[in-house]
């Protein structure tokens, strides 16, 4: 294996690890807002595996959409939603969270468990058109009526969000 | 053949990233809090789509296409759950799912 190989391999399992520690810090923060920070860890570590599966441009994507735009929503909808001090009590404890983490960890074994088990046909060389011109020619040609629905979803959901936060009592007035 | 030119590994990183929404959708019990963890959930079918996409699909247009639409629709998911976050603390000045419960009968 070349010098660079192995680096590759060395930042693979790097991205591993920051998805792995930014889902623990997502379900085991205090605070919402170190939860939202252990989300951009964890999608900027799946942006990394999305680099090494061929395709930067769906990286970028990545960390333009999640880490760029969901996140900065969450925030934006936790610091208008609440004071920082409520978040403490509002997590189950006790049984309950045990029942959850046993539960959780058995689901993730067993899935784990039949994943290495089964056997897949795989491609050792990448196989295809990976490039970006070719994704953009199949959104005008193949998919491009899911192109359109998508952006009509988009525009139904912003159209949707503006009248649900609406305040009622001054919408109504003006 | 090299770690990272196997599919196991990224399905078992997607069903990583399912399982530890699920638990923390169970543990937290703000809107918000559940909105994250089914961000993570979401970000665990992109990962397979695209693990997928690059190890068995004939064309490797199918599975971007897929994640891309994933993103859009948790964008949109996102934004209209935010939206209700701030409706449903303007009526009821909380966000705990356990005092919206107005409708109970």
């Amino acid at each position: 294996m070349s010098l660079y190989r192995f680096l590759a391999e060395g930042i693979f399992f790097g991205f591993i690890v920051l998805i792995v520690f930014g889902g623990l810090l997502t379900v085991r923060a205090r605070l919402l807002m170190h939860a939202v920070l252990g989300l951009a860890v964890a999608f900027i570590g799946v942006a990394g595996l999305f680099f090494h599966l061929g395709s930067p441009f769906m990286a970028m994507m990545q960390v333009l959409i999640y880490v760029g735009a969901v996140c900065v929503m969450l925030i934006f909808g936790i610091m208008v939603g609440q004071s920082p001090s409520q978040t403490d009590q509002l997590r189950i404890k006790g049984s309950n969270a045990l029942l959850a983490s046993v539960t959780c960890v058995a689901g993730f074994v067993l899935l784990t468990a039949t994943l290495i088990r089964s056997r897949w046909h795989t491609a050792t060389e990448q196989i295809g058109d990976f490039t970006m011109q070719h994704l953009g020619t199949s959104f005008l040609h193949q998919f491009v009526l899911a192109f359109e629905l998508i952006s009509v979803v988009l525009l139904i959901a912003i159209l949707g969000a503006i009248i649900i936060a609406r305040n009622p009592e001054k919408g109504s007035a003006s | 053949m090299t770690p990272s030119d196997s599919l196991t590994i990224y399905l078992i990183v997607g069903a990583f990233l399912l399982f530890i929404g699920l638990f923390g959708m169970i543990r937290h019990r703000t809107l918000i809090g559940m909105l994250i963890s089914v961000e993570l959930m979401l970000a665990g079918a992109g990962v397979n789509f695209m693990a997928f996409n690059r190890f068995t699909a004939p064309d490797p247009a199918v599975g971007q296409a897929f994640t891309l639409f994933i993103m859009g629709i948790a964008a949109a998911e996102a934004a209209i759950v935010i939206s209700l976050v701030i409706a449903v603390h303007r009526r009821f000045h909380s966000v705990d799912p356990q005092a919206i419960d107005e409708m109970h009968g």
